[in-house]
Order: C-alpha cells, then structure tokens, then sequence
C-alpha cells in the first residue's frame, strides 16, 4: 500500500514536471491579421471592401475569416479558402472576363496612347523650333537682323573694355 | 477637322463606347415567366453528388434561392418543407439551391432546419446573377417541360402557396 502511495505521488510529480504540463495545447501562431484580409477581399453581396460592410453576410464572411487567422493559416490561404467558398468575386481585383477585362486593358492602352501624344507633341515641337530659328538646344541658329543687330551691336559696344 | 479635334472626339467616343458596354454587360440577367428555367449541375448540399433542375424533368419544381445569414430564408423554411411534404405525391418537388454562402453555415443551418426535399450548393453569385436575382430568398416554379411558371421574388407563405403555386400545379390556372 505504502509503495503504491509513493508510486503515484512519483508519477503526480513526473506529470507536472513534464514540458506543457498544466497548459493547453499549443495556440498555432497567426501569419496574417483579421484587419488586413478584411482591407483586401470584397462582401460579394454588398459589392464593398469587407472592412467596410456590415450586412449579414459579411459578418458571416468575417467569421470565417478570424477562424481561418486563428488556424494559424497565411494570407494566400485565408484568400484561397474564401474563393472557395464565396467565389472568385471576393478578391479585391477585377476578374480577366468580359467587361472587367478594361480594368487592365484601359491603362495599358492609356500609357501607349500617352506615349505616342508625347512622341508626336516631341517630333511636332523640334519640327516648330527649327522652322522658327531655334535649334533643338534653345541657340540661335542665325545671326540677328536689321534692327536686331544694331542693338545688339550698340549693347556690345557699351560693355566694350 | 484638325488632327487633334480628331483625336479628341476619338477619346470622348470611346470613353462613351466603354460605359455603354460596361451598362449592357452589368445588367441582371433578364428571365421571365414562359422563358426556359436557367439550369447547371450543381453539387448536392451535403455532397456527395450532382444534381439540376433537369433531372426534375416532368415534375413541378419550386426552386428555393436561399443563404444560411438570411432571415426570411430561415422562416419559410418550415413553410417549403411543408409544401414539399403535401405536394411530393403529386409530381412535385421543392428544389433548394444555397447561393452567396459557406458550405460549413448552410450545412449548419440544414440540421437546425432539416429538409426533406433535395438541396444544392452554387458557390458564389453565379447562380444568383443566373436568374437575374436581387436578393434571397427568392422562388421560381418550373414545369413539367422545364419552363419558368412563376417567378416570386421574396419568401414564401403558406397563402401565396396555396393560391398562386398550388392552383398551377392543380392546373386550375
């Protein structure tokens, strides 16, 4: 009897020694944050930033979310996840199909008609310069005329040492 | 015309050009009553399985746009497994497609209202924007050839059932 005391007390005080002993199990560590999913995927019912709705489906949805950061899952997987889920129309970004396709069309074509206007405007204003007796550089390409060069030349004269 | 007036009006035509396509491309789905019901093969809610409207083919179909976070959809519930429980009999089935929602939420709200009739899962929108939807619950009685009979968008009671639904499926009207 005696002996079997001492063996359970040895095996109490094993037990609490033991690494973990007394705590729960380890919390996985959050790789993202509820806030910064929430700033990047949409409400696809209410058409929003997420952070921004508040009707009953995104208070689900942002459920969903702070379940997923609290699995200790990353930013691409919490997305992941909500694709499944809700679709491709949570992501913040315009689909490639059909009218959302201009989202990345338009600036493209933006830029090159941009490039070409300042192309054109370069060609346009060297070609003006030079007809009106300006070289590229801003130097006069010809010497002064008439009335131009005698007061150019009583100006010079003043300075003469 | 100079070259820039040109290229101006050019700009100004095609701006115009881009919100007129983005007008036309946006608009709801248009579906009316006579019209063919929009259909796809869906995952059974719970799984395993596939299912579409077409497989109905010849019976009557209520076809149930619901989402777990929408109240409405949570009253009528009772009222549809009802209705399906009265009319299976007579050729009639009550469809439910769960649109807008997590799998894990319908499922949960399926056990706190546990139908009898079939259910599917559309994951997102698409089936929404499908029939032209604005919101849930909405319901869409087919026929037997696959063709939209009614369409009521709102939740369901026992009167509209009785007097809008039943009398069509009756042939009354």
């Amino acid at each position: 009897m005696r002996r079997s005391v001492l063996a359970l007390a040895l095996a109490l005080c094993l037990s609490s020694m033991a690494p973990g002993a007394g705590s729960a199990a380890p919390q996985p560590v959050p790789k993202t944050t509820v806030n910064e999913i929430e700033g990047e995927v949409m409400c696809p019912v209410c058409g929003t930033l997420l952070e921004l709705a508040d009707s009953p489906q995104a208070r689900r949805e942002k459920v969903f979310v702070a379940g997923l950061v609290a699995e200790g899952k990353s930013k691409s997987e919490v997305k992941d996840a909500l694709v499944d889920q809700y679709g491709e129309e949570v992501l913040a970004t315009p689909e490639a199909s059909g009218f959302d396709l201009s989202a990345y069309l338009v600036p493209i074509l933006a830029i090159v008609v941009a490039a070409i206007a300042l192309a054109y405007s370069v060609v346009r204003w060297r070609r003006n310069s030079e007809r009106d007796g300006q070289s590229g550089d801003g130097k006069p390409a010809r010497a002064p005329q008439g009335e131009d060069a005698e007061r150019l030349e009583a100006d010079l004269s003043r300075y003469d040492l | 015309m100079g070259t820039r007036s040109f290229l101006a009006v050019l700009a100004v035509l095609a701006v115009i050009g881009l919100l007129a396509f983005g007008l036309l491309n946006k608009g709801a789905t248009k579906i009316a009553v006579g019209d063919p019901v929009p259909d796809k093969t869906l995952p059974k809610l719970p799984g395993p399985g596939q299912e579409s409207i077409a497989d109905y083919r010849g019976d009557w179909v209520l076809v149930n746009l619901w989402a777990s976070w929408c109240e409405p959809c949570r009253e009528e519930a009772p009222i549809l497994e009802d209705f399906y429980r009265r009319n299976r009999g007579r050729d009639t089935t009550v469809l439910g497609i769960n649109v807008q929602d997590n799998e894990d939420d319908a499922l949960a709200f399926l056990r706190e209202h546990p139908t009898g009739y079939p259910q599917l899962r559309s994951v997102g929108n698409e089936r929404s924007k499908a029939f032209g939807s604005t919101g849930v619950p909405e319901n869409f009685l087919v026929d037997p050839r696959g063709r939209l009979a009614l369409i009521w968008r709102g939740p369901v009671d026992d009167r509209f059932l009785a007097e809008e639904v039943e009398p069509l499926i009756e042939g009354r009207q």
